[in-house]
């Protein structure tokens, strides 16, 4: 099965370099090789039609796609995941106090860490934010900060996404889909389990809500089923059970938010939106837009609804605001950064300009405020004629770009055909601030670029997905489960299957009900039957005696 | 309940009952035509498009014609596979709301309709009615077995309701009836999946008068257009928040079925017959006007606001 896996320069997660798996792969490559090529290729296509069936498919440009998820996890020890853990808990605090800067004091301007030209610049910083201080503080309620393994296997940090980050529901997804199909993969790890992010975020989003308010109404807002990651709105606002709407079915009268339902109009306190904020309200921002809805904004800034995530995020993910991260955990946090971003250049100074421009084969270079690996040129594999194109652009607009060391993202064994070779992959935690703590979920989304070579992960751009496992140190402590009312009790558990320490502790259950459900004798009462019919044989012998007379 | 997710349940219940009862028309009807050589096929064809509203054209019209209009066509408003995908459409953007099971009932028939549509190429339409068939049955079966009964499934049985109401005027008003040969009325009584019922209540007698009476008024039939009649009615009354009929129905809608219903019911037999090109007529506008009222009601949308950019003094 691995006749053919290739070495190259990047760090794989499995294997070292004389082929044989690393300590953590070792049952799982076992596992593998035992169910052999044909099983594994069969199983994968059993996984893709279950994904098609239940729906869980991304829109691109109006064609319901798949999002492959394939069937070799990706794992990530204990000890790996708490440098992760920190890493991105502590970058989320640290842009949550930029954010708070940027449209309240301007402190960080002041002491000369951040030019106030860079922020003003952004196409994502939105004056009309200004002044709305959200009612716990948080305007990062979820946040996806995507990281690379290097050449070393060292995590760094390419990008953050504080706008709307997509892509926790395959994370859910994945595992319940690999667990239902191939169960026996998860002999022998302790796997942390992800089922748990809904109720987390339901969590988040109680908190948040405007002061006064006890049971809020929590709505997510879809732009509609057009939308790439409709999917996912739809099985977040199930999971959470609140309501999916969309822009017209919302109306803001008297700067409180209203949906519209059968028996007239309901009063809405928080709005996990996954618009975007060009198109949330067409009073600020795009008139043009039909998926919004009109005075959003001034309803959030009178305080009677919380936008999740809030209104001008986008200015802390802004690339050329990554450069400056490190420093702002400093400057904030007075920490050094746990997680180190990859090697980037700014185009602010002449010199600077001029030496990447002459060194363009060598670089990658990213539009400042591109997503979804939209306009990303890649020196080393681009052609003359792409480069000659980004020398215009660059020159034209330096603010527009930064210029990046090409990294070679480690590769992990995908199942392509029946055979298994390496294939780049990237990591997305996502995170969750309920102004208490920043929660990271143990997992997050792996992507897997699916051709050869290629280092554009992107769902959009022939991407697949893997499921990323955490493995839970045998000393941690059980995990609390969160709970969304604020009060003792613990409704919403994600219980995962392959999670013994999720399980309700001992005693927990019904009182009495041990005595009958274990299975040492039957319950008193035995289900009822139809009445029998008469013996069967006399049946048949009227029949012969019919036949033989 | 949002009143957009509101009126997706309505019509994934219109589409997904018009769906089934195309299907058992085109597999009834087709079957009979095809093997009654001697009749006039084309003429029954194209009375056959007129009940189910579609305009047959002056072209020629041939089984197989008539299988794309009503089953194949995706273009085809009338057709199955529309109906489905328009119900798929619904759930896709109620999708929080229905079941998992649900959606991935309705999902799964969507997915699999292209497949069918293959194989009856080769089998014959009655390959592709029987899936449409079988996975209806297993689609209904599941709102019955995984849907809470709240509005939203009300307005989910109420669509079904008014399509039931709206297929079995559109069944009476072919010539069936008025040819009333026993061969063609069983099939009538088919394609509505009442023939065995019938056999029983009426003991065989298979006459114009009784197979209307039927279809249209038997309390006990879930088929009989009395007893949707009924149905529609109750789930109005359900839905209506401020309810208080004391002095009287105000909801129009409601009052409209409930007139309709006793006009079938203190009908004589013979009576029933006799009006029932009126009868067939008032039924089409009965249930569309009630889809309106009901829209107009529950459904409101508000319109879209545009709003103009700052101009430049």
């Amino acid at each position: 099965m691995l006749a053919g896996y290739r070495f190259g320069a990047a760090w794989d997660e499995v294997y070292t370099a004389d082929g044989a798996p690393r300590p953590t792969y070792g049952g799982l490559h076992e596992a593998l090789t035992a169910a052999g090529p044909e099983v594994l290729a069969s199983l994968a296509a059993f996984l893709g039609t279950v994904f098609r069936d239940q729906g869980i498919t991304f829109d691109h440009e109006g064609v319901e796609r798949p999002f492959p998820l394939d069937i070799v996890p990706r794992i990530i020890t204990a000890a790996e995941w708490d440098v992760v853990e920190r890493g991105v808990a502590q970058r989320v605090r640290a842009l949550e106090a930029f954010l708070d800067d940027v449209y309240g004091s301007g402190l960080v301007f002041r002491d000369g860490v951040v030019p106030r030209q860079v922020v003003v610049s952004s196409q994502h910083f939105h004056r009309q934010a200004f002044g709305i201080r959200p009612p716990n503080g948080v305007r990062v309620h979820v946040s996806g900060i995507d990281l690379v393994r290097d050449e070393q296997g060292e995590f760094r940090v390419l990008e953050d996404n504080l706008r709307t980050p997509s892509g926790v529901s395959y994370v859910v997804e994945n595992r319940r889909a690999l667990a239902r199909v191939l169960p026996e993969l998860f002999g022998g790890h302790l796997v942390r389990p992800v089922a748990g992010y809904p109720a987390r975020l339901l969590a988040a989003l109680r908190a948040a809500a405007p002061p006064g308010v006890d049971d809020p109404t929590i709505v997510v807002l879809t732009p509609g089923v057009h939308n790439a990651a409709y999917s996912e709105h739809t099985l977040l606002a199930r999971q959470m059970g609140v309501q999916l709407v969309e822009g017209r079915d919302l109306s803001v009268i008297g700067n409180e938010v209203r949906i519209r339902t059968t028996r007239g109009h309901q009063r809405v306190d928080v709005i996990y939106r996954r618009v975007d904020d060009d198109f949330l309200d067409p009073v600020q921002f795009r008139a043009d837009s039909m998926v919004g809805s009109p005075g959003l904004l001034n309803a959030a800034r009178a305080g009677n609804v919380t936008l999740a995530n809030a209104v001008g995020n986008g200015v802390a993910d802004d690339k050329l605001v990554y450069t400056y991260v490190p420093d702002l955990i400093r400057y904030y946090l007075s920490e050094e950064p746990v997680l180190r971003n990859v090697e980037t250049w700014r185009l602010d100074t002449p010199q600077n300009i001029a030496q990447v421009l002459s060194n363009l084969g060598d670089l990658v270079l990213k539009p400042v405020d591109g997503s979804g690996g939209k306009g990303i040129v890649i020196g080393p594999q681009a052609s003359d004629e792409d480069l000659a194109t980004l020398r215009d652009a660059v020159e034209a607009n330096p603010r527009g770009y930064v210029a990046q060391r090409p990294v070679r993202l480690s590769t992990v064994p995908t199942l392509i055909g029946d055979q298994l070779v390496p294939r780049h992959v990237d990591l997305r935690p996502f995170a969750v601030n309920d102004g208490r703590e920043v929660w990271v979920l143990p997992g997050g989304l792996t992507r897997v670029a699916l051709p050869e070579g290629s280092l554009i992960v992107n769902s959009s751009q022939g991407g697949g997905s893997k499921d990323t496992w955490v493995l839970a140190s045998p000393a941690r402590p059980a995990e609390p489960a969160p709970d969304p009312a604020g009060g003792e009790s613990s409704v919403l558990a994600g219980a995962d299957l392959t999670e013994p320490e999720a399980d309700l502790p001992a005693g927990a259950g019904a009182p009495g009900l041990g005595d009958h459900v274990d299975g040492r004798r039957p319950l008193a009462v035995p289900p009822d039957l139809g009445p029998s019919e008469p013996p069967r044989e006399q049946q048949q012998q009227q029949q012969q005696g019919r036949t033989t007379c | 309940m949002l009143s957009r997710i509101a009126e997706s349940l309505y019509w994934i219940g219109r589409y997904l009952e018009r769906a089934d009862a195309k299907a058992r028309v085109v597999d009834v009807h087709l079957t009979r035509i095809q093997d009654e050589p001697g009749t006039d096929q084309e003429r029954q064809l194209r009375t056959l498009l007129a009940a189910m509203g579609v305009d047959p054209g002056d072209g020629a019209v041939t089984p197989s014609s008539v299988v794309a209009l009503l089953a194949f066509d995706q273009d085809s408003p009338a057709s199955i596979t529309a109906a489905l995908t328009a119900a798929r459409e619904n759930a896709r953007g109620a999708r929080e709301i229905l079941s998992s099971e649900l959606w991935e009932a309705l999902n799964v028939t969507w997915h699999g309709l292209a497949e069918r549509r293959m194989a009856a190429a080769v089998l014959g339409p009655q390959v592709f009615c029987y899936y449409v068939r079988e996975r209806t049955a297993m689609t209904t079966g599941l709102i019955s077995t995984t849907m809470v009964r709240d509005d939203g499934w009300r307005f989910l049985s109420l669509g079904v309701a008014l399509e039931r109401i709206d297929m079995a005027a559109r069944m009476l008003s072919t010539p069936a009836l008025a040819e009333g040969r026993a061969s063609v009325l069983a099939g009538l009584l088919r394609s509505v999946g009442g023939h065995d019922t019938f056999v029983r209540v009426y003991q065989g007698a298979v006459s114009p008068a009784n197979v209307a009476e039927f279809l249209l008024r038997d309390q006990l039939s879930p088929r009989s257009v009395a007893f949707s009649l009924a149905a529609a009615e109750a789930l109005l009354r359900e839905l209506d928040p401020g309810l208080d009929d004391r002095l009287g129905v105000a909801d129009g809608a409601r009052r409209a079925l409930g007139r309709m219903r006793l006009a079938l019911e203190f009908r004589s037999s013979a009576e029933l017959l006799d009006d029932l090109p009126s009868l067939i007529e008032s039924l089409l506008r009965l249930t569309s006007r009630t889809s309106d009222e009901v829209t107009s009601r529950y459904f409101g949308k508000s319109l879209h606001v545009r709003w103009a950019e700052e101009v430049a003094p």
